[in-house]
């Protein structure tokens, strides 16, 4: 197997708020090959666009970061924010969720793209520059008599496609997509989804993608993580994760999900956990319908399941489960107070 | 797990009144470009948010208005409460028409219209205790004496929706409250004064995943028990397929396709609704979304297509569309698009400004001096090299006329509703008389 681009392990995110810590991603590991698209999911508030800005560095000064992003041999988090910053752009690249926001609205696109590829790579000439920028745009689907025209004469996706552009047009190898097509239409983002899963055909690029989205994970991604509370509770291929899903919360996500084809109606019962008191053990036993006695009892082991690998007591290690622990958790009655 | 219910139209039901009935609805906002324009009182543009709508709402139906963003789905469903006033047009509600009626009159009738909005952050005061804030529409409409009998029936529409026991919640305040509470809370202060018609504009969207469908089920049981009709607005095709009993599509202001919802979802006849359904991703792996799906997004509002609005995008576009000048300079920018960098540089000139054609032309004059016949020529290259580009099919003629080109476009149709079956439909495809043969 090739070497992954990225290499995650055991990264941990706190944020300091009035009532405490807030342990936004709680040891997480992964890795990401060249050209290869994962799909981060999971529903607000479970630290996935915390993770994403956290590999790059972009985090904000009161939030704490430890743990191991490898890089081409290098530790990110231990890196000097400047070696960091220079890696940003023709390395690590970014696309936003609200495109209209990341353009000056006074500069032309080809102003955009001239002071990204100036900063980067100052040796281009002028007409590398355009012709490099009109190239990424055309891939984008942005025709060449736009390259002088202002953000405010594009359309929503319009931008969206220019935002992908020009983190693309410094060819880096890794690229977090963070929502990147939830303020759009479905046709668009039919489109952008196309463009997304065409990357690693055209330009070799690994792609992190952050959504609540799980049909555009089926769509757009080769291999899917599902985040709860902070942690990674299983990742894998997306079509075992689908197909076979081995957490419960992965399975009862899938099955809350309407689709075309839903007739009826199901949900986790419950909210989402607040992270600053979160639940003991397994964060996911106060709403799992299969919790067992040792979840609120021990955090739960990575454990591989197929080629998934899944945090659940219900896969073991049986010689971890202390006696008695597989026995059906007595359920404390969830009361409304504590529903969505 | 509940099911999909039967849709509560039944035979008894269909003897019933409508509950509403709009006719030839418009909304309409007037643009002015400068401030210097808004003084000499120049010609706006207008955006026609609704443009002509004609409807029936059932008693107890669910009707979806499904459409993207600027389709004009929420400007209708806030016509129909009278929180935007129609430029022209009827809203019969009763012997009442809401469509002229003054605010005074509005407001009692108000009591039985009733809207849950998107955001459930945004709709409820921060500062305001649950109790007060869902007794409000009590007080408005004075039909509390006391703030103790408020409170009461604000108990009441808390458990009702399933925020129990409500004494858990009277004294919070919204930020205390989850998003699923926060929208129950919303749903209890529009259920409170006993409506007949609740338009719901994307209750879910703002909404986790794993609590989405709580919240549709509880919309499902409150229809059943508290008699209500419902207008749906939504973006989500998935959720109008499981709620609604009928569902409209909308595009640029106005409905495209209007019909019962099985009917619509399994053999739609717009082949807009044919793109949106196609392009919503599913959660089967296996299964992709095409690759062939319509061009571009919906076009600026203020300057709507000629004919039919989805014509530049649609894949069957044929002669009575409503072919003009901006369709050309698309076919060339997709030209481009393709030949890359180098082709535009050689035809770019030649084709000129084509920024600055007017729009709504059915016939353009291309200026290129001596070039003329270069340009011909070019527009004939352009033809040959994508014959199936649905443009060509609304060209009528490519004359050169000394140092001017002209292009003529047939004249373009605007598409009517019209009954496909169960299906009304506005499009020139399902109409005898131009449908191509």
């Amino acid at each position: 197997m090739t070497e992954p681009v990225l290499s995650v392990r055991d990264l941990r995110v706190w944020y300091g708020t009035e009532r405490g810590p807030v342990q936004a991603v709680d040891g997480v590991s992964f890795d990401l090959r060249p050209g290869e698209t994962l799909g981060l999911v999971g529903e607000s508030g479970c630290g996935k666009s915390t993770l994403g800005r956290g590999v790059l560095g972009l985090l904000p000064r009161a939030a704490k970061l430890a743990g191991e992003v490898n890089y081409h041999g290098r530790n990110l988090v231990t890196a000097t924010p400047r070696e960091v910053q220079r890696l940003r752009g023709p390395d690590l690249g970014l696309i936003f969720q609200e495109p209209l926001t990341r353009l000056n609205p006074l500069l032309r696109i080809s102003q955009h793209f001239e002071e990204t590829l100036r900063t980067h790579e100052p040796g281009l000439s002028k007409r590398e520059i355009q012709h490099r920028s009109i190239e990424v745009l055309r891939a984008m689907g942005i025709p060449p008599t736009r390259y002088r025209a202002y953000p405010h004469e594009f359309s929503g996706g319009m931008r969206q496609r220019i935002m992908i552009a020009m983190a693309l047009v410094l060819r880096p190898s890794f690229v977090v997509a963070d929502e990147p097509t939830t303020a759009l239409d479905v046709l668009v983002e039919a489109q952008i989804i196309g463009i997304l899963a065409d990357l690693r055909r055209n330009f070799d690029t690994s792609l992190l993608f952050i959504t609540h989205n799980l049909g555009i994970v089926a769509e757009a991604c080769d291999r899917v993580a599902v985040m709860y509370a902070g942690r990674i509770v299983e990742q894998g291929p997306v079509a075992d994760v689908f197909a076979r899903p081995q957490h419960p919360y992965t399975k009862e996500l899938l099955r809350s999900t309407i689709s075309l084809s839903t007739t009826g109606l199901h949900y986790i019962p419950g909210a989402p956990p607040d992270l600053v008191e979160p639940p003991s053990g397994c964060r996911f036993h106060p709403r799992c319908p299969s919790a067992m006695r040792v979840c609120p009892e021990r955090f739960p082991e990575p454990v591989a399941v197929g080629p998934q690998t899944v945090e659940c007591w219900l896969h073991g290690p049986s010689d971890l489960v202390p006696a008695g622990g597989s026995e059906p958790l007595a359920r404390e009655e969830i009361t409304v107070a504590d529903e969505a | 797990m509940p099911t999909k219910p039967e849709s509560s139209v039944s035979v008894e039901d269909a003897a019933r009144a409508p509950l509403m009935e709009i006719r030839d609805l418009n909304v309409h906002y007037e643009l002015r470009g400068s401030a210097l324009a808004r003084l000499v009182g120049g010609e706006g543009e207008t955006v026609k948010a609704v443009d002509g709508v004609n409807l029936v709402l059932e008693r107890g139906e669910v009707l979806g208005l499904v459409g993207e963003s600027g389709s004009g789905k929420t400007t209708l469903g806030r016509a129909l409460l009278g929180l935007v006033r129609p430029t022209s047009g009827h809203i019969g509600y009763g012997s009442h028409d809401l469509a002229s009626l003054a605010q005074r009159q509005l407001r009692p009738l108000r009591r039985q219209l009733q809207m849950v909005f998107q955001d459930p952050h945004a709709a409820l005061n921060p500062s305001m205790e649950v109790s007060t804030a869902v007794a409000h529409p009590l007080r408005i409409h004075g039909l509390v004496n006391s703030k103790a009998e408020g409170r009461s029936r604000a108990a009441e529409a808390l458990e009702r929706v399933g925020l129990s026991p409500a004494e858990q919640f009277l004294d919070k305040l919204p930020a205390e409250l989850s998003g699923g509470q926060k929208q129950r809370a919303v749903i209890a202060r529009a259920i409170i004064c006993g409506p007949e018609l609740l338009v719901a504009d994307e209750p879910i969207s703002m909404l986790d995943m794993s609590v989405r469908a709580k919240i549709l089920e509880l919309m499902l049981d409150l229809r059943a028990d508290l008699d209500l009709t419902y207008v749906y607005i939504t973006h989500d095709l998935a959720t109008a397929k499981f709620f609604c009993d009928r569902v409209a599509i909308m595009y640029l202001g106005r409905i495209v396709e209007i019909g019962p919802t099985e009917e619509i979802f399994a053999d739609p006849k717009h082949p807009y609704t044919q793109a949106l359904l196609r392009a919503v991703p599913d959660l089967d792996p296996d299964r992709r979304v095409p690759r062939d799906l319509p061009r571009g997004e919906i076009p600026d509002a203020a300057a709507p297509p000629h004919g039919c609005s989805f014509h530049p995008r649609c894949p069957y576009a044929f002669e009575p569309c409503g072919w003009e000048a901006r369709d050309l300079r698309a076919m060339f920018e997709r030209r481009w698009l393709a030949l890359g960098e180098d082709a535009y540089a050689k035809e770019g000139p030649l084709v000129g400004e084509i920024d600055e054609v007017d729009p709504n032309q059915e016939l353009v004059r291309l200026r290129a001096g001596r070039h003329a016949s270069e340009l011909v020529s070019l527009l004939s290259e352009a033809r040959a090299d994508d014959p199936d580009e649905p443009l060509w099919r609304g060209v009528e003629g490519i004359e050169q006329d000394g140092g001017t080109v002209v292009v003529r476009f047939r004249e373009g149709v605007d598409p009517a509703l019209g009954s496909v079956n169960d299906i009304d439909v506005a499009c020139h495809l399902h109409n005898p008389d131009l449908r191509p043969t």
